[in-house]
């Protein structure tokens, strides 16, 4: 008889097989995780994907001898959960003579608690016609030209349950409602051609339910991305200079992400993602000492925002979430490291142990990466500026592997000249390394200029593994920055 | 791994049975992706994660009324587990397919082909990975991942069509690092754990360790002769499968190789790719259950002869298709090798890069087909034939159409697997056939 994942007596289900474990382990976990997707995607209003999908499985950790190994299985009868653990406890065993650090108990700390995203209409309230019909209706209203070569829309809705429980006392359950949204319009003249999004792609990706999609403005953001990709193909190629470079929220997503995120995760400087994804030109010896960047620089650890993609409550070892800064006033404070992370380096992280499902560990990983917005209004940001380009929408990116030397593109932009917004841009891109980037911070856009975006795909870890992040910026502006335009 | 899951014996019972329930005017497609995998990550040369995983998806589409929905699904290899939720999503997708519009290129499966491959191997027991893949390794700053077990792709369908591949592989993907972090990096795969080849490739990365003890050059933006290595051309032909050779992308503009099908840019004479499924590293069917060709060339002598048509492309523009998948992305690429003697690379390259390998690579500008993205691992600075020292990463951003056109000067004499091996989701199969390319002013920017 399978374990019921999904009723409310999952967890006690899981803890029975726990008790039936006899192994000589110092401990042992289950985290049970049930995904249920619904993905809708329309092009020039036709179907092309209609899917739903159910994925469910646990994976069985056990620490041994100071090494934890792992089994995981979607076979979900008592059988075969204590079959995984006598895997995982075989795992350990095997390793333990070579482990890279001997841990103990201390990274499972017991805990119970419950999470919910905040949603208003259940994720399966339109069904599969009205949905298919907005979307159809999204791709006709962004066919505002001939011009208009191919239009796409898409919904994603997302129901993710997970359960934890240990042999120290852990019972965690969290539910997750997630919905990610996009459109598009590709224009083309002659041999230009430009592709215009609502914010990037699925970067309308955030916790609740359909009262997020559709929203009064969304027609009018539609008629915006038709209009400007049509924009586009008339407007000069983004100039070659150093400038003052002004980047939108859906940019600073992208630059927080890759610049600040991903370099302050403890593993990467343990040097665990160095054959993968990189290390990071963060030492240990930086934390409370790195001028990271400008004083302006407020970056925070923050799982607690309400509807942001990657908020909960407990990562995925049980350790509770809280807000954090990162770096205050440009000074970095503490890494993106989980327990496991902070026992191996000394310092101080974050609860960010997280998998991307039942099949993978749990690893160092951004949850949502905030910048604090600062006092700046938008008119009076443009207003002090001379000479720059504002850019809009990441569509391209590429960093080292330590994390230093960027280069950006981006979908649209704006020159600025005099204190005023004129002329588009397109192929706007940009690129610098990422000290003296966030050092020509100068100034910060305030509260209303805040935005939240995130994003279904952030990718790392050896067996790979894509999580959800969140990101949520103000506009803000860089002094003396290389950006660039298209090929020749 | 233990051999406890009968995937394919369910699978077939499953799709037996499933006929009997499809209901006239209906065609049902099974796709199951399924694995028993090993992974064993290291650092430093110690292990730092350890763990087996189980998993198998089955993707079932329904097709009736000119309309199409898919439900993907846990499969365990129990029949008495899988049928249950198998039979509650085909009555769902039923009830759903009447709500949704019709599909104007739809693909509806034909034939009723079958095939099975399988390929058995041998490899390491899950105890002994820790010592076979570290031992050989002391004393050195390494980490990386170990990954093995069988990997499953299986196709049925309500007409009969039936394919099954399945293979017991390994994949090693680790670096060496020296004390300031520079590093060599390797794979090792195939179906058979060979130690003695695996301590022999282990001698030659220390070997080129070594030479990276000196001091790191920095070299200035320019443009540069480079010599990029089997693994860096991978990185830069996997761009071909990012909305470069795909009929869709091309028809719906932006595709990378547009301008060459227009014959408004060249690649060069010397430049030849095609796909080659006869190494029988991946399978040939697609989710519909369609045989692509064992060889089919794409670009002959810099001209574009073929790009990847899938079923539904060629519907919607009136194609012939060459059984692509959906994404039309590369499965099985092969480039042709050149007239370049390995042994006298650095003599040609005389003053310039050696390029190992590259590192997260993206469009810059894709029309242009131009691409950006980072030297990684044993990249070197090269003098009248000779390595002078290790560089500081450079960033390159660099159009295709130079590097395999106006530009190339040469490709080596022989080509080399370039495996695959990214485990989202799940293992993935395959590799790339590459040789070395010779490439004059290569531009660096950063």
């Amino acid at each position: 008889m399978s374990i019921g994942f999904g009723s409310d007596k999952t967890l006690a289900s899981l803890a029975r097989v726990l008790e039936g474990i006899d192994l000589p382990a110092d401990w042992i976990g289950i985290r049970g995780v049930r995904e249920s997707i619904t993905r809708r995607m329309m092009r020039d209003g036709h179907p092309e994907d209609n899917m739903r999908s159910l994925d469910q499985g646990a994976m069985v950790e056990v620490l041994a001898h100071g090494q934890f190994g792992y089994a995981a299985t979607n076979r979900l009868t008592p059988e075969a959960l204590r079959a995984a653990a006598v895997a995982a406890y075989q795992q350990a065993v095997a390793a333990s003579a070579l482990r890279l650090h001997s841990f103990s108990v201390e990274a499972r700390p017991p805990v119970v608690g419950q999470y919910y995203s905040p949603q208003q209409q259940p994720l399966d309230g339109l069904s599969p016609a009205e949905l298919c019909e907005l979307l159809s209706k999204i791709c006709r209203e962004l066919k505002v030209s001939e011009q208009i070569m191919q239009t796409n829309a898409t919904a994603i809705a997302n129901q993710t349950e997970s359960w934890f429980v240990s042999s120290n006392g852990s019972e965690v359950y969290q539910q997750l409602a997630l919905l990610e949204t996009h459109f598009s319009a590709t224009a083309q003249s002659g041999s230009v051609v430009q592709t215009r999004t609502n914010n990037g792609y699925l970067a309308h990706s955030y916790q609740g339910g359909w009262e997020l999609f559709p929203q009064a403005a969304l027609w009018e953001q539609i008629d915006r991305v038709a209009h400007q990709a049509l924009e586009l193909l008339t407007a000069e190629e983004c100039p070659t200079e150093t400038s003052t470079l002004v980047l939108a929220p859906d940019q600073m997503m992208l630059q927080i992400h890759e610049s600040v995120g991903h370099p302050l995760e403890l593993d990467r400087i343990l040097g665990d993602e160095r054959n993968y994804a990189g290390g990071s030109f963060v030492k240990p010896t930086d934390f409370g000492q790195l001028a990271y960047g400008s004083p302006l620089m407020n970056i925070t650890f923050d799982p607690t925002v309400a509807g942001e993609f990657a908020s909960y409550a407990y990562d995925d070892t049980g350790a509770p979430a809280t807000r954090q800064h990162l770096i205050r006033q440009g000074r970095l404070e503490r890494g993106l490291g989980s327990l496991e992370s902070q026992a191996r380096l000394g310092v101080e992280g974050v609860a960010c142990a997280r998998a991307s499902s039942w099949n993978r560990p749990a690893i160092d990983r951004m949850a949502n990466i905030n910048l604090e917005p600062g006092e700046t209004s938008l008119a009076d940001l443009i207003g002090s500026i001379e000479r720059g380009v504002f850019m809009e929408t990441n569509r391209s990116w590429s960093i080292d592997d330590q994390r230093y030397k960027f280069q950006f593109g981006c979908e649209y932009g704006h020159l600025i000249e005099n204190g005023e917004l004129t002329r588009p841009v397109r192929n706007p891109n940009y690129r610098a390394t990422t000290p003296d980037f966030w050092h020509s911070l100068v100034q910060v856009g305030d509260r209303n200029t805040w935005e939240m975006y995130g994003t279904p795909y952030c990718g790392k870890g050896e067996p790979n593994q894509v999580i959800r992040v969140g990101h949520a910026a103000p506009v803000c502006a860089f002094e003396n920055v290389e950006v660039f335009g298209g090929a020749q | 791994m233990s051999r406890s899951v009968g995937w394919e014996s369910t699978f077939n019972q499953i799709a037996e049975v499933l006929n009997q329930y499809v209901e006239r005017g209906e065609q049902v497609l099974l796709h199951l992706v399924a694995e028993e995998s090993q992974f064993t990550r290291f650092n430093r040369g110690r292990v730092r994660q350890t763990g087996q995983v189980s998993d198998g998806q089955l993707e079932l589409t329904l097709i009736g009324s000119g309309r199409v929905c898919d439900r993907i699904l846990p499969f365990t290899g129990d029949k008495e587990t899988d049928w249950p939720l198998i039979a509650a999503a085909l009555v769902e997708a039923r009830q759903e397919l009447p709500q949704l519009p019709e599909d104007p290129f739809l693909v509806t499966p034909r034939g009723a082909a079958t095939s099975r491959e399988e390929y058995p191997g041998q490899i390491l027991e899950a105890a002994a990975v820790p010592e076979a893949i570290l031992a050989p390794l002391t004393g050195t700053d390494s980490a990386g991942l170990y990954a093995g077990g069988r990997c499953i792709r299986g196709y049925a369908d309500s007409l009969g069509q039936l394919h099954w591949f399945e293979t017991e592989t390994f994949t090693l993907d680790y670096s060496l690092f020296t004390a300031d972090g520079q590093a060599v990096k390797e794979v090792l795969a195939g179906n058979y754990w060979d130690a003695a080849q695996y301590e022999r490739q282990i001698e030659t990365c220390r070997q080129f360790l070594g030479l990276m003890g000196r001091s790191p050059k920095a070299v200035p933006r320019g443009q540069y002769r480079t010599y990029l290595a089997p693994a860096a051309v991978a990185d830069l032909l996997s761009m071909f499968s990012w909305g470069g050779i795909s009929e869709a992308a091309l028809r719906r503009s932006g595709g990378a190789l547009r301008a060459l099908q227009q014959n408004e840019r060249q690649l060069s004479p010397k430049f030849h790719l095609r796909e080659n499924f006869g190494r029988g590293l991946v399978p040939r069917f697609n989710q519909w259950g369609e045989v692509a060709p064992t060889e089919l060339p794409l670009i002959a002598s810099g001209e574009l002869v073929n790009t990847l048509i899938s079923s539904r492309t060629a519907q919607e523009y009136g194609l012939v298709s060459n059984y692509a998948v959906t994404a039309e992305h590369l499965r099985a690429p092969e480039v042709s090798p050149g007239t370049l003697n390995e042994a006298d690379i650095l003599k040609q390259l005389d003053t310039g890069l050696y390029v190992s390998n590259l590192h997260y690579l993206n469009w810059s500008d894709q029309p242009k087909g131009r691409v950006t993205g980072m030297t990684r691992y044993a990249c070197f600075w090269v003098e009248q034939g000779e390595i002078v020292a290790p560089i500081q990463n450079l960033r390159f951003d660099e159009s295709l159409y130079r590097c395999f056109g106006d530009c190339l000067v040469d490709l080596t004499q022989s080509v080399v697997c370039v495996p695959e091996v990214g485990s989202y989701e799940h293992r993935a199969l395959g590799g790339a056939w590459v040789p070395g390319v010779l490439v004059d002013e290569f531009t660096y920017t950063l």
